[in-house]
C-alpha cells in the first residue's frame, strides 16, 4: 500500500508542479491521436455511409471486414505497419518509420474500422424514407449526406468516443512503430510502459493519471453534448 | 398550345426484375389537381416517386414542360415539391424544418424567412415556429409539413396520401384548408390516395392506378359516373357490379338480362353480348312493396329480400338479394321511416342513366346473367 500511497503522493506532486517533459507527452498524445481520429472520421463516415446506403455485392463481407476491424489488436496492427514502413518495406522511401506520422497511420488503422462500424451502424437505423424526403425537397446527394448525418450525430458521438479511446489508449502499435523516442515519439502509453519497466511508479501514475482525466474529459463533452440534444 | 407540365410515355418499373408500373402514357397538366387513386399496393406511389423525379424507370421517359428530364434530374426536382405521408421532420425547430429546403435550393436568408412566417401562419401553426419539431402533435407536423412544401414555391406539388395516418376529424380540417390554397395557387398538384371521396374532393381529374396498370384517366365525375372496367367501378363506389346479356338497344336504351331480370341503362357504342351492369349503390331508392309507387324518371323496378343492413354513422348500406345481389346506400332517417329489418321484402328502383354498362372481361366474378 506504501508504494501506491507514496506514487500516488508524488504523482499529484508532478502533476502541481507542471513538469515541462510530462505536459510535452500529453501534447504529443493529443496531436496523434487526434490527428488519426480526425482521419478516421472521413475515412469512418465516408465508408460507412457506402455500407449503409450502397447496395453493392459484397457488401456483406465488407461489413464483416468492418466488425472484425473493430477488435483488431494494436500489436498486429504496429507490426504490419512497420513492416511496411520498415527501411526495406514496401514505403521504406518515405522514412516514416519511427516518426509521429506512422503512430498517426497506426492508430487511424485501429480507430477507423470503429468509426466506420458505429457510422455505418447508425445510418442504417436512419428510416429511409427520409432519405427520399430530403431529395424530394431538393438536396444534392452530399446536403442528403450532411442533413443525415446532422440527423444521426447522438451515435456518431458514441462512435467519436469509441475511436478516440481506442487511439489514444493503444500502446503496442505506437511503441512498435514510434519506438518511443524520448521528446520525439514518446506519447503517454509507451511513457507509462517504459517508466514502469523502470521502476518509477510515481511517473507511470502521474502520465496514466492525465490519461484518464483525458479520456473523461472528451467523454464528458461528448456524453452532455448528447444529453442536451436528447432534451 | 402549352404542353403538359408533366408527362409520363411508355414507362416500366421493375423492382428485382418483376414488371410493379407501366405507363403508356399520363399528362399532369398545368393547373389542374389530378388524384391518382388505386388499392394498397397498386402503385401509386412508385407512381408518384417517378414524377417526383426520385425512381428513375427501367423504360420510358419523363418529359417537364414538354421536355425529357434525363440528366437534369437535380433541377427539374427543385421545380416540384413532394410531401409524404408522414411528416419526418428533423430535429431542429419547425421554422428550420420549413427552411431546410429552401436552404437546399439556394433561397436566400432574407426570403426564406419571409416564406417560413407566411407559410406557417397560412397554416396555423406560426405560434409553433421556435418550438422542436419533434415536440408537436401528429396534426401540427402535418401543418408544418405543408408549409414545408408550399414555402418551396414549386411548380407542381406532389402529395402522396399525405393524411392517411390522421384521425377523421384533423383529416377533415386540413383537406378543407388544403383545398383553400390549391384553389387560392392554382398549383398543379398530383394527389395520391386509396380515398375515393378525397379524389372526388380534390381532383379536377382522376388517374385509377389497379396492379400497377393505369386503368383509367379523365375528369373526376366521369370516371365515377362512367368506369372503364370492373376494378375502376369497384374502387370508385360501385357496390352492385352483375353480369348480364344484352338483348335490345332501342331509343338510347339498351336493355340486358340479368337472371330473370331485364334491366334498362343507357345505351353505349361498341357493347359486345356479354356485359356488366354497373350501379352506385346512392343511386338506389327503396321501398315498400305494396307502396303505392311514386312517379318518377326510373325505368327499373325490382323487388328483393333485405339480406345485411349496415349502418354508417347518417346512413346506411341495405343489400338485397334480387336473385342477384344489389346494394343501396339510404339515410338512416329512410331506414327508420320505412322500418327496414333483414329478411325483409322490399322494392328497389334506380334510373336508366344510373346503370353503367361496360364490356365483361373473361374472369367476371358474379355470373347472374348466365
Amino acid at each position: 500500500m506504501d508504494l501506491i500511497w507514496s506514487g500516488l503522493r508524488e504523482a499529484i506532486h508532478i502533476l502541481r508542479t507542471g513538469d515541462n517533459s510530462v505536459w510535452s507527452i500529453t501534447l504529443r498524445s493529443l496531436l496523434v491521436s487526434g490527428s488519426a481520429v480526425l482521419i478516421s472520421l472521413v475515412v469512418g463516415i465516408l465508408g460507412g455511409a457506402v455500407l449503409a446506403f450502397k447496395d453493392f455485392r459484397g457488401r456483406s463481407i465488407l461489413l464483416s471486414f468492418v466488425n472484425t476491424g473493430m477488435g483488431l489488436p494494436p500489436v498486429a496492427v504496429g507490426l504490419i505497419v512497420a513492416v511496411i514502413l520498415w527501411r526495406s518495406g514496401p514505403l521504406g522511401q518515405f522514412k516514416l518509420i519511427y516518426t509521429p506520422a506512422a503512430m498517426v497511420v497506426a492508430q487511424t488503422i485501429i480507430a477507423a474500422p470503429i468509426v466506420t462500424g458505429f457510422t455505418a451502424a447508425a445510418l442504417r437505423h436512419v428510416d429511409p424514407r427520409l432519405r427520399t424526403q430530403l431529395y424530394a425537397l431538393g438536396a444534392s446527394r452530399p446536403q442528403m449526406l450532411w442533413i443525415v448525418l446532422w440527423e444521426t450525430k447522438l451515435p456518431l458521438m458514441a462512435a467519436v468516443m469509441a475511436g478516440f479511446g481506442g487511439a489514444i489508449s493503444e500502446v503496442g502499435a505506437s511503441m512498435m512503430v514510434g519506438g518511443n523516442l524520448a521528446g520525439d515519439t514518446r506519447v503517454l502509453t509507451t511513457a507509462v510502459m517504459l517508466e514502469v519497466s523502470r521502476g518509477d511508479f510515481a511517473v507511470a501514475m502521474a502520465l496514466s493519471i492525465i490519461l484518464l482525466v483525458l479520456i473523461f474529459a472528451v467523454n464528458a463533452v461528448l456524453t452532455a453534448v448528447q444529453q442536451q440534444e436528447r432534451m | 398550345m402549352r404542353p403538359p407540365k408533366l408527362s409520363l410515355r411508355d414507362v416500366t418499373v421493375r423492382r428485382r426484375g418483376v414488371e410493379v408500373l407501366c405507363v403508356p402514357d399520363l399528362d399532369v397538366r398545368e393547373g389542374e389537381v389530378l388524384a391518382v387513386i388505386g388499392p394498397n399496393g397498386a402503385g401509386k406511389t412508385t407512381l408518384l416517386q417517378v414524377l417526383a423525379l426520385l425512381d428513375r424507370p427501367a423504360k420510358g421517359e419523363v418529359l417537364y414542360d414538354g421536355a425529357r428530364v434525363r440528366g437534369h434530374e437535380l433541377s427539374i426536382r427543385r421545380r416540384m415539391a413532394l410531401m409524404m405521408q408522414d411528416p419526418l421532420l428533423l430535429r431542429r425547430s419547425v421554422a428550420e424544418n420549413v427552411a431546410t429546403g429552401m436552404r437546399m435550393r439556394g433561397v436566400p436568408r432574407n426570403e426564406r424567412k419571409t416564406r417560413t412566417e407566411r407559410w406557417l401562419a397560412r397554416f396555423d401553426v406560426a405560434h409553433l415556429a421556435e418550438r422542436s419539431a419533434r415536440k408537436i402533435s401528429g396534426g401540427e407536423a402535418h401543418r408544418v409539413s405543408l408549409a414545408r412544401a408550399f414555402a418551396l414555391e414549386p411548380e407542381v406539388l406532389l402529395l402522396d396520401e399525405p393524411f392517411a395516418a390522421l384521425d377523421q376529424p384533423t383529416r377533415e380540417t386540413l383537406l378543407d384548408e388544403l383545398a383553400g390554397v390549391l384553389g387560392e395557387t392554382g398549383l398543379t398538384t398530383v394527389f395520391v390516395t386509396h380515398d375515393r371521396s378525397e379524389a372526388l374532393r380534390l381532383g379536377d381529374r382522376v388517374a385509377v392506378v389497379i396492379g400497377g396498370d393505369v386503368r383509367q384517366v379523365g375528369p373526376t365525375a366521369e370516371v365515377f359516373a362512367a368506369p372503364a372496367d370492373e376494378g375502376v367501378a369497384s374502387l370508385v363506389g360501385a357496390e352492385t357490379i352483375v353480369a348480364g346479356k344484352r338483348v335490345a338497344s332501342v331509343d338510347g336504351i339498351t336493355s340486358v338480362r340479368v337472371g330473370e331480370h331485364v334491366i334498362d341503362g343507357l345505351a353505349r357504342d361498341g357493347l359486345p353480348e356479354d356485359v356488366l351492369v354497373v350501379l352506385r349503390p346512392e343511386d338506389v331508392t327503396l321501398m315498400k312493396p305494396n307502396q303505392h309507387r311514386p312517379e318518377s324518371s326510373a325505368r327499373n323496378h325490382l323487388h328483393g329480400t333485405i339480406t345485411r343492413i349496415t349502418l354508417l354513422g347518417y346512413q346506411a348500406r341495405v343489400s338485397l338479394d334480387c336473385g342477384f345481389p344489389l346494394v343501396a346506400l339510404i339515410t338512416k332517417q329512410s331506414l327508420e321511416d320505412l322500418d327496414l329489418q333483414t329478411g325483409q321484402q322490399i322494392a328497389a328502383a334506380f334510373k336508366a342513366h344510373a346503370v353503367h354498362l361496360i364490356p365483361r372481361e373473361k374472369a367476371s366474378p358474379n355470373q347472374a346473367g348466365d
